[in-house]
């Protein structure tokens, strides 16, 4: 460091490389927007088509809210469900994809198993689900099963990968047989950890139900795209309050359950 | 008194701690139980689901790829430029909310605020919610989809910074306060050295996952390989979605080991 000479006038020196990466991020937003057709004038037309759009949303029309309610009561059963299961078989798979407990030929096939469901996004999950069993609250909840296991999956596994390994070896020591080694030295150390995941699971399996309505995997997303489609922007606009409403409820609720596990 | 202490019994937790535990457990089988009894699941759907899956593989297989240089590979790539503007639009829209809601800079309650309900706004409406308001908007197309990967990924990285901010150790701050340094070379100098590897961390993750999502908003009109999957989807063509789904898998994949790298390098 001290062979390296200080610039006394001008302490803080200009790093050309740092422009040159602004510079091109410049050109490539240019390229880019010329190739999507993105352009100034769309923008303006867009305006004003979005301040009719706002206009139409605010007397907002809570005349339907029997519909509403049971659509939000839909949404929130899809969420339970799928996050109860989904909870308990990432367990079994986050065990399985860690490296330091299990073989090889055991990792391999759980790890593509996870990056499978994390790769895609739920919507088409969703979409081959409802092709399996049907629209309704079950292609739904299947998909966020799928969803639930890829996330909470991976990071069980990440988190399990982290423990300390003297417990294990203490216990193998002893003698105890697999079980008990993952009953009593693997799971106190990452248990609450999963814990948060799972909580933080719930949150996203909830803010995602409210979505896959849309392709007719159940929930309040069904109302809100046919909302969509026949132009019922008050309605909409009701659909969307209690949407995130909703959320924000369960942030809270999730918060306060955090707090009682700490 | 010896013997009675040795008799005690040791407990981890309070009486009332205990008590919460089983009133949340509680709540939450009641929860479990009160949505499986509740919930409208056919019965039929279900049993005809191993036939609707066998018919659904065999549609699918094989893959359609002299499909792929025909449609895919410009839908592809069109979804690849949706995310990075989008990603783009988000960093700068995401630096002045950022720096606005983190309560170590702008010391003013009210701005906070603001900027919490900009983010949790743009976090709390799904991608796709938002990409069908900005398709009512701006029509159909790629625009709507760039716009809308931009809004929702603002919460995301906006929320990030700001927590980054606040935890930034206030030394050199206050040494550049104490020289007279103006506000701008304050927050170039002194804060900004501290978040940046942090901040393009954030911006690579979100771009990872703009990826995935610029992948499907195209169901609902917004532009990219979505809207070809779309078409597929309704004219029954499985063998199309195949590859469609097995390019999508490819792409995803492949930005991730990109960002891993990238990650490995810079961080």
């Amino acid at each position: 460091m001290s062979e390296k000479a200080i610039d006394r006038r001008r302490p803080f020196a200009v790093n050309w490389w740092i422009r040159l990466g602004w510079l091109l991020a410049l050109i490539y937003a240019l390229y880019a927007s010329y190739q999507l057709d993105v352009s100034w004038s769309r923008f303006v037309v867009g305006l004003g088509n979005g301040a009719d759009f706002l206009g139409e949303m605010v007397p907002m029309d809570f005349s339907r809210w029997r519909l509403l309610v049971e659509n939000l009561i839909e949404t929130v059963q899809i969420a339970i469900i799928a996050s109860a299961f989904g909870v308990a078989l990432s367990l079994p798979v986050g065990l399985l994809a860690a490296r330091n407990l299990m073989p090889a030929w055991v990792t391999w096939p759980a790890r593509t198993c996870i990056a499978l469901c994390r790769s895609f996004h739920p919507v088409i999950f969703a979409i081959l689900f409802v092709k399996a069993v049907g629209f309704g609250p079950l292609a739904g909840i299947l998909t966020l099963i799928f969803a639930s296991i890829g996330f909470i999956g991976k990071l069980f596994a990440e988190a399990i990968e982290e423990i300390s390994l003297k417990p294990l070896e203490a216990l193998r020591a002893a003698g105890a047989p697999f079980m008990s080694v993952i009953v009593y030295a693997v799971l106190p150390q990452v248990l609450n950890r999963f814990i948060g995941f799972s909580s933080y699971q719930l949150d996203a399996n909830l803010r995602n139900s409210t979505m896959v309505g849309i392709v007719g995997a159940g929930g309040i997303g069904g109302t809100l795209f046919a909302a969509f489609q026949r132009f019922d922007y008050d309605f909409l606009a009701a659909i969307l309050v209690s949407i995130i409403a909703l959320v924000m409820l369960s942030e809270y609720i999730s918060q306060r359950v955090k707090r009682v596990f700490q | 008194m010896s013997a009675s202490s040795a008799r005690r019994t040791w407990q981890r937790f309070s009486s009332g701690e205990r008590l919460a535990r089983f009133t949340v457990f509680l709540l939450m089988a009641a929860a479990l139980a009160f949505s499986m009894r509740t919930v409208q699941v056919i019965p039929e759907f279900l049993l005809d689901s191993p036939t609707q899956v066998m018919d659904l593989l065999r549609r699918m297989w094989p893959p359609d790829y002299r499909y792929y240089p025909q449609g895919i590979h410009t839908a592809l790539m069109e979804t690849l430029h949706i995310a990075s503007l989008g990603t783009l639009l988000a960093i700068v829209m995401a630096l002045p909310v950022g720096v606005m809601g983190a309560n170590n800079i702008v010391r003013i309650p009210a701005l906070n605020w603001l900027s919490k309900l900009i983010l949790v706004s743009s976090r709390s409406v799904n991608t796709l919610v938002w990409a069908l308001l900005f398709v009512a908007i701006f029509g159909p197309g790629p625009l709507a989809g760039t716009i809308c990967i931009g809004f929702r990924s603002v919460g995301f990285v906006g929320k990030l910074f700001a927590e980054a901010l606040e935890e930034t150790d206030p030394g050199s701050i206050e040494a550049l306060t104490a020289a007279g340094a103006p506000w701008p070379s304050i927050f170039i100098k002194g804060f900004w050295p501290q978040v940046a590897p942090a901040f393009w961390g954030i911006s690579l993750f979100r771009w990872d996952i703009n990826v995935r999502e610029s992948a499907v908003i195209g169901l609902v009109g917004a532009g990219g390989i979505g809207m070809v999957l779309d078409t597929a989807l309704n004219l029954f063509y499985w063998d199309r979605v195949s590859i469609i789904l097995v390019s999508i898998f490819t792409v995803v994949i492949l930005a991730e080991l990109l960002v891993t790298a990238i990650r490995k390098r810079i961080l």
